[in-house]
């Protein structure tokens, strides 16, 4: 439609909802319902659109697809979105989380509704165009534009310290992609372009690819979160209300990994080589570090952020082996970590919405009144753990296989970190789910309703679908890792050459 | 060219606003108090005749009344800035006066006399012209400044920024003639000619004291002190009218100057400019984390924005030029939508202007919240709001100069700046609500809408905005 594709569709069909939902007045009920449902409504179709890359997506090439061009800003800065192995399991992960973004909010958000859901599909429309740009700064725009909406959902909508907490994730997220943006600048002055297409083929000088490539860590490292710099996440995450919980632990976290598997890696081969051993140090700082922290936290959602820092690690460390299986192993843990860690959210907003508290403390026993919730958390917990069965497994084994083959010492300690999480999941499942009920203040707890039900019904079958079967996620991203890995090779032999020639 | 054509073909937006103050200030004379409604829209009209003949007009480039006025591509970008400042500061000033007694029919003639300087200055091409363009802003807008006489903070402001402005005017003459002296010219060209590769010490002396009378005018650490006082001490209107139009004439002269005279030495002048702009950006950054009072806090973030027009500037070329350009647009229309909202913050006909007064604004003004919040946004160059683009044409432009120092530095400052923008979105919406605000005036409310609309929608049509700045730069050199 006036030249442009299913993938401008997708990423501007949210504010088509927004504009629909800017014309209901009125706080009634019936507004209100109105409200909830056109809004899961617009969720449900961006998702059924975006069904249709995943069927015309053509998994035997690297090359971009569904490609849209228009000029824009005149030279250099150009419109285009496009999709390839990285970013097509992203834009499916974002449409099909939304939903249940959305369902999750029924009930539990009571004040100002209509800017809620405002804000969340302002954010879809952001979080989706972020995977589908081609054009460094219009990746920019929605990277950075997503700042907005997720500040001001922590800040309204969130718990006790919610201004502190948006505060620290909007400022500490603005300094790293601030400095990405002056490499942009500089990237742009180099090549003439910001087309990523164009920059992936140009050759960046070593010094500068340096200064660059720290640049865009800089900024991916505060996303995904690394350690040091994960402090912002479980404030963010402990304030938020759940949806936003599920969206920052899902989806945005994510844009960190994205971003160095598309800029980082193809971009500056030769620092993402020399800056391997800093990565590899900072992921296995995180997967034990925040594991042993998350073992003594108090509060859930405290505990399961942590968890995801660690979880983080595997990721960062299995993309710069930058052989099949670590590459392969990080992408899939992150579509992983994208159904469990928003389902473990899911799961804790349930209870915070019966109780009003996330202090592992307050509960005990729920087994006794909860049989359903029980197993659902359960198997949610074992697939954070990474169970066989279970898509965490399946992410977690590749990207140690892959460690192993790039370095055996790093594989070991990262291995540590599997017998952690299973510590911290299984100490916080007896807690919370086992043992006696004893709180009064339990006695009355319902099990999950029918809308609760339906929400986890699809997560669970996904999870235990894709843990057994694997084979789709990853033949849809094979070529393009393979590609990267093989244009990566090529380079580096080509250095190396140089090197000896010298 | 004959006297006549020179003036009817280069000089009519300069002729409509004089022909036009005088007969504001017949009219004035005659009907006294009363003629104040009459002069205000007769004003409002001058200015948007002036704007209209400058936007329809075709003739070519040309230096007119023996090379003391230049009519280039330039001078009509940024005098439609100014007068589309000058436009909205008499469209949002009405109500706010009659509020406060002030209804006096002097206060558009001073628009109109201190906008009619504005422009000289812009199109100034030799030292006379600039000096008389200069000091016509000047005049009235010290005058402007005071003009609730019988509130002690106005008449500060108004003696502070007099006796301020009076010593850069100085420094400015001082400077001047020390060019001149050197040069043997007055003629920006002239001065060109002389110091087409290397100048005497005694020009880059001169300088030195001319870019710091014109850092004062336009509100460049160091030469900042005056800002914060005048800002908050001035009425609202007329520090929207300093906020806008003013800055928009000194820039524009700062870069009429450096470009026109002084090519040659650009690594002279270009030092100054990064250690201005370095000083302001984190003045402007550091010192309005702790302001209460929202238009203080605007006078300090004026400091950092026009900081961060200067990496513009310092990056030295076409693109630094375009930058300038583009930025000072932006943010023409980030203040005026700014001091809309603050002139709609009136608490039981009382007006306000702390930013604890907004508290809680998203629930008892929602739209009004929406919008403020956006210029927030906006002003910290969140993208995808145009105050982003407006920071990245002029970082574009530092970059390619290769001053990443400069640029690096300029992020960060715009992150902790970024800070007290939130600080108000945050007051306004996650803080428990102040009392309401009264009803906001037809004029004011349609200028915050406006203005907002337009920094949300600029990535979707930024075409006009793209090619008029890039037209502009182009006739600078």
């Amino acid at each position: 439609m006036f030249g442009f594709g299913i993938l401008s569709g997708v990423v501007f069909l949210p504010l088509v909802g927004v504009a629909f939902l800017l014309t209901q007045k009125g706080d009634d009920e019936a507004s209100l319902r109105n409200i909830r449902w056109a809004t899961l409504a617009t969720t449900l179709a961006t998702f059924a659109l975006s069904l249709f890359i995943w069927s015309g997506f053509d998994t035997t090439t690297a090359a971009f697809q569904f490609v849209e061009e228009k000029s824009w800003f005149g030279s250099g800065l150009v419109y285009k979105m496009g999709v390839d192995g990285f970013s097509m399991p992203f834009v499916l992960l974002t449409t099909f989380l939304m939903p249940f973004a959305i369902l999750a909010s029924w009930t539990s958000v009571e004040k100002r509704v209509k800017e809620y859901m405002i804000a969340f599909l302002v954010l879809e429309t952001l979080m989706v165009g972020v995977f589908c740009a081609l054009d460094l700064v219009l990746f920019y725009l929605f990277f950075e534009g997503g700042l907005i909406p997720m500040f001001l959902i922590i800040g309204i909508w969130g718990g006790k310290r919610r201004v502190y907490a948006s505060f620290k994730f909007f400022l500490y997220t603005l300094v790293g992609s601030l400095l990405m943006l002056v490499a942009i600048l500089a990237m742009y002055g180099k090549a003439g372009t910001t087309d990523i297409a164009v920059l992936l083929r140009t050759d960046f000088p070593k010094e500068m690819q340096t200064w660059l490539w720290l640049a865009f860590f800089a900024s991916f490292a505060v996303k995904m979160p690394m350690w040091p710099v994960h402090t912002w996440l479980p404030d963010a995450h402990v304030e938020a209300p759940t949806a936003g919980s599920v969206i920052l632990a899902a989806i945005l976290l994510k844009m960190g990994g994205y971003g160095f598997i598309r800029f980082s890696l193809p971009m500056f081969p030769d620092a993402s080589t020399h800056f391997a051993p800093l990565i590899y140090a900072l992921s296995v700082i995180a997967i034990v570090y925040t594991s042993l922290v998350a073992l003594v936290q108090e509060d859930i959602k405290k505990l399961i952020a942590y968890s995801s820092v660690a979880h983080m690690g595997y990721v960062t460390m299995g993309l710069f082996t930058l052989n099949p299986q670590g590459v392969q192993g990080a992408i899939f843990q992150m579509i992983s970590h994208g159904f469990v860690s928003g389902a473990l959210f899911l799961c804790v907003g349930v209870i915070y919405d019966r109780m009003h508290t996330r202090e592992i403390a307050a509960y005990g026993g729920l087994v006794n009144r909860m049989p359903v919730y029980a197993f659902v958390f359960m198997l949610f917990t074992m697939a954070n753990v990474g169970l066989p069965g279970t898509t965490g497994f399946i992410g977690e084994f590749l990207s140690l296989t892959g460690a192993f083959q790039a370095n055996t010492w790093v594989a070991l300690l990262a291995t540590s970190g599997v017998i952690f999480s299973a510590a911290y999941a299984l100490y916080l499942y007896r807690r919370v789910v086992f043992g006696a009920l004893e709180k009064a203040s339990l006695m009355n707890i319902t099990d999950l309703t029918a809308r609760e039900i339906a929400i986890f019904t699809p997560l669970v079958l996904l999870t235990i679908y894709y843990g057994v079967q694997p084979q789709p996620i990853l033949s849809a991203t094979q070529a393009s890792v393979d590609n990267l890995i093989q244009t990566h090779t090529a380079l580096i032999d080509a250095i190396k050459l140089a090197a000896a020639g010298q | 060219m004959p006297f006549f054509v020179q003036l009817a073909h280069h000089f009519l937006p300069e002729t409509i606003l004089a022909v036009g103050v005088m007969v504001l200030i017949l009219i004035g004379a005659w009907r006294g108090e009363r003629g104040f409604g009459l002069v205000d829209e007769m004003a409002v009209g001058i200015l948007g005749l002036a704007l209209v003949t400058i936007a329809l007009s075709k003739t070519p480039d040309a230096s007119v009344f023996d090379g003391a006025y230049i009519d280039d591509g330039f001078a009509r970008f940024m005098k439609a800035l100014t007068l589309i400042g000058a436009m909205a500061s008499i469209l949002m000033s009405v109500d706010w006066l009659q509020r406060n007694g002030l209804e006096k029919f002097e206060y558009p003639v001073l628009i109109i006399l201190s906008t009619l300087g504005m422009l000289l200055l812009i199109s100034a091409d030799n030292l006379i012209a600039f000096y008389l363009g200069l000091e016509l802003m000047s005049l009235a807008l010290y005058v402007m400044a005071a003009f609730a006489r019988d509130d002690g903070k106005s008449s500060e402001a108004g003696l502070k920024y007099f006796v301020l402005g009076a010593l850069s005017s100085g420094m400015m003459l001082y400077g001047a003639s020390l060019l001149y002296g050197f040069a043997g010219t007055v003629s920006f060209t002239g001065i060109a000619a002389v110091v087409s590769s290397s100048a005497p010490i005694g020009v880059i002396f001169g300088l030195v004291f001319v870019l710091a009378a014109l850092a004062f005018k336009m509100s460049a650490a160091p030469f900042h002190m005056w800002t914060p006082d005048v800002y908050q001490g001035a009425p609202t209107p007329v520090t929207a009218f300093f906020a806008s139009a003013a800055k928009m004439a000194a820039v524009a002269i700062t870069l009429r100057l450096v470009f026109t005279a002084f090519p040659g030495v650009k690594d002279q002048w270009r030092q100054i400019v990064v250690f201005i702009s370095i000083a302001s950006m984190l003045l402007g950054s550091f010192a309005a984390i702790g302001q209460e009072n929202i238009k203080r806090l605007m006078a300090y973030s004026s400091i950092g924005h026009m900081g961060f027009a200067l990496i513009g500037l310092a990056a030295a070329d076409e693109a630094g030029v375009r930058g300038v350009a583009i930025y000072l647009t932006i943010y023409l229309i980030m203040t005026l939508g700014t001091f809309a909202a603050i002139l709609a913050m009136r608490v039981q006909g009382r007006y306000v202007e702390n930013v604890s007064d907004l508290a809680g604004l998203s629930r008892t003004n929602g739209w009004m919240a929406f919008f403020l919040a956006m210029l927030m946004f906006s002003l910290a160059g969140v993208p995808p709001l145009a105050g982003f683009f407006a920071k990245y044409y002029v970082l574009l432009a530092a970059v390619d100069a290769g001053l990443f120092g400069l640029a690096v530095i300029g992020v960060l400052a715009s992150a902790v700046a970024a800070y007290y923008y939130l600080r108000v979105v945050k007051v306004m919406y996650f803080d428990e609500p102040a009392p309401a605000f009264d009803r906001a005036p037809m004029a004011v409310r349609a200028v915050l809408a406006v203005s907002t609309l337009a920094l949300l929608g600029f990535w979707v049509y930024p075409t006009p905005v793209m090619d008029a700045a890039a037209a502009a730069a182009k006739s600078l050199f």
